[in-house]
C-alpha cells in the first residue's frame, strides 16, 4: 500500500533578487486507493506543489518533509524518484527535438522497470495504449512533444502514466486546454490507471468539469500557499456553484504580490 | 569557367571587404598578404597555432593518401601541371593558396557517368607530429553520375590543402569530410564545389578532432537547375579551435542551397566559429536558399561565433533566410526526461544525440552513421556530468 506524505512542505522560489516563498506548510496524505482533487485559483502554488514533489530544480524547499511509504522523497534526484513510483503529468510538457516518442518510451520503461522490456510485448503493448487513448500510431516516431497540439501533449502524458504505473501519479491541470472529446479520453485513461492497481492520484485542477468523469474521494481547497479546506466530493459542488472567492478575498492581491 | 579575379591586390593597410563579390581570389600565394590577424577573414583564427601555414611554412613531410575505389570509379595521382586541377575555383585566403602553390603530387577520383557507384573512401593521413604537409584532391562527377565520396582525415601534423568537387551536368554527388585527427593537429582546408546544370551536391563536413581545424567551402554554379544541400556537425572540446566557413555563390537561375550545421561544445577553451555567406548575384533569379547554424553549450568556458551573412542582388528571388541560435543545455529537457525515470547522463546523451538527430539521419551510409553516433557517444562519455 503506497503512501505520499508530505508535512508541513515549505517552498520557495528563486526570483531576480530575493527568494520568494510559494508554499507555506502543505499537509497531505495520499493512499493508494486514493484520488484527491487539488483546487484552487490561479496562483496559489498548486502546480508549484507538483514541481516540487517532482524535484524540479526551480524550486527549494526550505523546510518540510515529503516522503514515499517512508522513503525521503526529497532526497532523490528526479530519476531516483520517478523510479520509486513517482509520476508528474506534466501542464506544460516539455518539447525534446530529435528524440523519437518510441525511443523515449522505451528508455523510461527500461529505467522503471528496471530491465528493458520485451521487444515484442512492449510494440504490442504501446501500440493497445496509443489506440486506447486514440493516439494515431505514426507519432510514435515523431520527436518528443515536438509540433503537438495541446490536446495531443496531455494524451501523451496520459500514456506515459499507463505504460510506467507509478504508485502515485500527479497529474497538475492535466484537464486544461482539453476539448469536450479530449477531456473524455483523458479522463479515460486515469480511470483505467486507477483500475489498474493500487494507485494513489493527486488531480490538480482549477475546474470541476475533470471530477464528472474522475471521481475523487477527497477535495482540498488550495490557496495562498497551503491547503484551506478539505472535504469530499460535495465540497467540489461548493467551489462549482460559489467559486473560490471565500477563499481569496482581498487576500488574492496579497497572494500575487 | 574559373572565376579568376581581376582585381589588383592592394598592398598595405588591412581593407575590411565588404561584399563576398568582391573577395580576393589567386592560385598564387605571393598575392596575399601574410595574415596578421585583424583580418575579417582570420580575425576568429588563433594565427600563432597554425604551425606557419599561414605565413610561408614550408613543407618537411607528405600526407599519404589512400583511396578505396568502388567498382567503375578511377584514381589517378598526377603532377602539379596537370591542366585539369584548379578547375573547380580558385583559392580565396593565403593558406590555400599556400597549399595550391606547394603541393607535389594530387590525387584525382572520378566517378563514372550515367551510372550508380558504390561509396569512395579517400583516406588522408597526416605527415606526423610537428611536420607540414600540403595537398590537393579532386572528386569529378560525370555526367548523371551518382555516387559518395567518403574524406576521412587522420593523424597528426599540420595539413593544408584544397579539394576541387566537380559536379558535371545531370550528376548527383554525396561527399561526407570526417576531420578525426589527432589531438596535436592543424587542418586549413578550402574545397571548391562546381555544379554543372541540374547537378546536385549534398556536402556534409564533420569536425571532431584536431587542435586547430578550419574549413571554407565554396559553392559556384556553373548552369541552371543547381542544387546545394551542405551540412555540418562539429563537435569541439576544451582547447579545440573548429571554425566553418561556407559560402555560398549564386550567380545563375533557377539554383538552389541549403546550409545546415549544427555544433556542440564543452569545456575550457572550446570554440567554434561559423561564418555562413550567402551571395546571390544580379543574374541569379528564381534563387531559394537558407542557412542555419545552431550551437549547443554543454560547459562554462567553451565560446561558438556564429554569423550568417546573407547578400541579395536581385529581387527576383523565390526565398532567402537565415537563422543562428546558440543556447545552453536545455534544464527543462532534462529535467522532463528525468521526471520519466531517466537518469542524468543518459537524458544528457539522449539530448544531445537528439540535436544532431537531423543531420546524423541524413548520412546515408550506414558504416559512416554508425562512427558518427559511437564518436558523440565518446565525446559524451568525455566530459562526465
Amino acid at each position: 500500500m503506497a503512501t505520499l506524505e508530505i508535512k508541513d512542505l515549505h517552498v520557495s522560489v528563486v526570483s531576480e533578487d530575493a527568494p520568494k516563498e510559494i508554499l507555506k506548510g502543505v499537509d497531505l496524505t495520499i493512499k493508494a486507493g486514493e484520488t484527491h482533487a487539488i483546487m484552487g485559483p490561479n496562483g496559489s502554488g498548486k502546480s508549484t506543489l507538483s514541481y516540487a514533489i517532482a524535484g524540479h530544480p526551480k524550486y527549494t524547499i526550505t523546510s518540510g518533509t515529503v516522503t514515499l511509504d517512508g522513503e525521503d522523497v526529497l532526497e532523490m534526484s528526479v530519476d531516483e524518484r520517478a523510479r520509486a513510483g513517482l509520476f508528474l503529468a506534466m501542464q506544460y510538457p516539455v518539447e525534446v527535438p530529435g528524440v523519437s516518442m518510441s525511443n523515449f518510451l522505451r528508455t523510461a520503461a527500461t529505467a522503471v522497470r528496471g530491465e528493458a522490456p520485451n521487444l515484442r510485448h512492449w510494440v504490442k503493448e504501446v501500440k493497445g495504449a496509443m489506440a486506447d487513448l486514440d493516439i494515431d500510431p505514426a507519432f510514435a516516431e515523431r520527436s518528443v512533444n515536438e509540433g503537438f497540439s495541446g490536446g495531443e501533449k496531455k494524451r501523451h502524458e496520459i500514456l506515459q502514466l499507463g505504460l510506467l504505473q507509478p504508485k502515485i501519479a500527479i497529474l497538475d491541470e492535466t484537464d486544461s486546454g482539453l476539448d469536450v472529446d479530449a477531456l473524455r479520453v483523458v479522463s479515460e485513461g486515469v480511470n483505467r490507471y486507477k483500475a489498474s492497481g493500487e494507485v494513489g492520484v493527486m488531480l490538480i485542477t482549477h475546474y470541476t468539469r475533470i471530477l464528472k468523469y474522475i471521481q475523487p474521494d477527497f477535495v482540498h481547497v488550495f490557496a495562498n500557499g497551503r491547503i484551506v479546506e478539505s472535504g469530499g466530493r460535495e465540497l467540489a459542488d461548493v467551489l462549482e456553484s460559489e467559486g473560490y472567492v471565500k477563499y481569496t478575498g482581498s487576500k488574492e492581491a496579497a497572494a500575487l504580490s | 569557367m574559373a572565376a579568376l579575379s581581376t582585381k589588383p591586390h592592394s598592398h598595405g593597410a588591412v581593407v575590411p571587404v565588404s561584399s563576398r563579390a568582391e573577395h580576393f581570389t589567386s592560385y598564387d600565394v605571393n598575392a596575399f598578404e601574410v595574415p596578421g590577424g585583424r583580418e575579417e577573414i582570420w580575425r576568429f583564427t588563433p594565427l600563432k597555432r597554425l604551425a606557419g601555414l599561414h605565413s610561408g611554412a614550408a613543407a618537411t613531410g607528405t600526407a599519404a593518401v589512400e583511396v578505396s575505389a568502388a567498382e567503375g570509379v578511377t584514381v589517378e595521382t598526377v603532377g602539379r601541371d596537370d591542366s585539369r586541377l584548379g578547375t573547380a575555383g580558385v583559392p580565396g585566403d593565403r593558406v590555400a593558396a599556400q597549399a595550391y602553390s606547394s603541393f607535389e603530387n594530387a590525387t584525382i577520383v572520378t566517378l563514372p557517368g550515367d551510372v550508380k557507384s558504390e561509396p569512395t573512401t579517400v583516406t588522408v593521413t597526416g605527415a606526423g607530429v610537428d611536420a607540414v604537409a600540403y595537398g590537393h584532391i579532386q572528386i569529378k562527377a560525370s555526367q548523371f553520375a551518382e555516387g559518395t565520396v567518403i574524406l576521412d582525415f587522420r593523424g597528426s601534423g599540420a595539413y593544408a590543402d584544397n579539394v576541387e568537387f566537380l559536379v558535371a551536368d545531370g550528376a548527383h554527388l554525396t561527399v561526407i569530410t570526417i576531420h578525426d585527427w589527432a589531438d596535436d593537429a592543424v587542418h586549413v582546408s578550402q574545397h571548391h564545389v562546381k555544379l554543372g546544370r541540374d547537378a546536385t551536391i549534398k556536402h556534409t563536413v564533420v569536425t571532431l578532432g584536431g587542435d586547430v581545424v578550419r574549413v571554407t567551402p565554396v559553392v559556384q554554379y556553373a548552369g541552371r537547375g543547381g542544387d546545394a544541400e551542405l551540412f555540418g556537425l562539429y563537435f569541439a572540446d576544451a582547447g579545440q579551435h573548429q571554425e566553418h566557413r561556407p559560402f555560398i555563390d549564386h550567380a545563375q537561375a533557377k539554383c538552389r542551397s541549403n546550409v545546415v550545421y549544427k555544433g556542440a561544445l564543452q569545456g575550457d577553451g572550446a570554440h567554434t566559429v561559423w561564418i555562413g555567406d550567402v551571395l546571390i548575384r544580379a543574374a541569379a533569379e528564381g534563387t531559394e536558399t537558407f542557412e542555419l547554424n545552431r550551437n549547443l553549450i554543454l560547459t562554462d568556458g567553451a565560446r561558438a561565433d556564429s554569423v550568417p551573412n546573407l547578400e541579395i542582388e536581385t529581387g527576383e528571388i523565390e526565398g532567402a533566410g537565415h537563422a543562428s541560435a546558440t543556447g545552453r543545455f536545455d534544464d527543462e529537457q532534462l529535467f522532463y526526461l528525468q521526471a520519466r525515470g531517466i537518469p542524468e547522463d543518459q537524458a544528457r546523451r539522449l539530448v544531445v544525440r537528439g540535436f544532431f538527430q537531423e543531420l546524423i539521419a541524413k548520412i546515408a551510409v550506414p558504416e559512416v552513421r554508425e562512427r558518427l553516433e559511437a564518436a558523440i557517444e565518446a565525446e559524451l562519455e568525455a566530459v562526465g556530468t
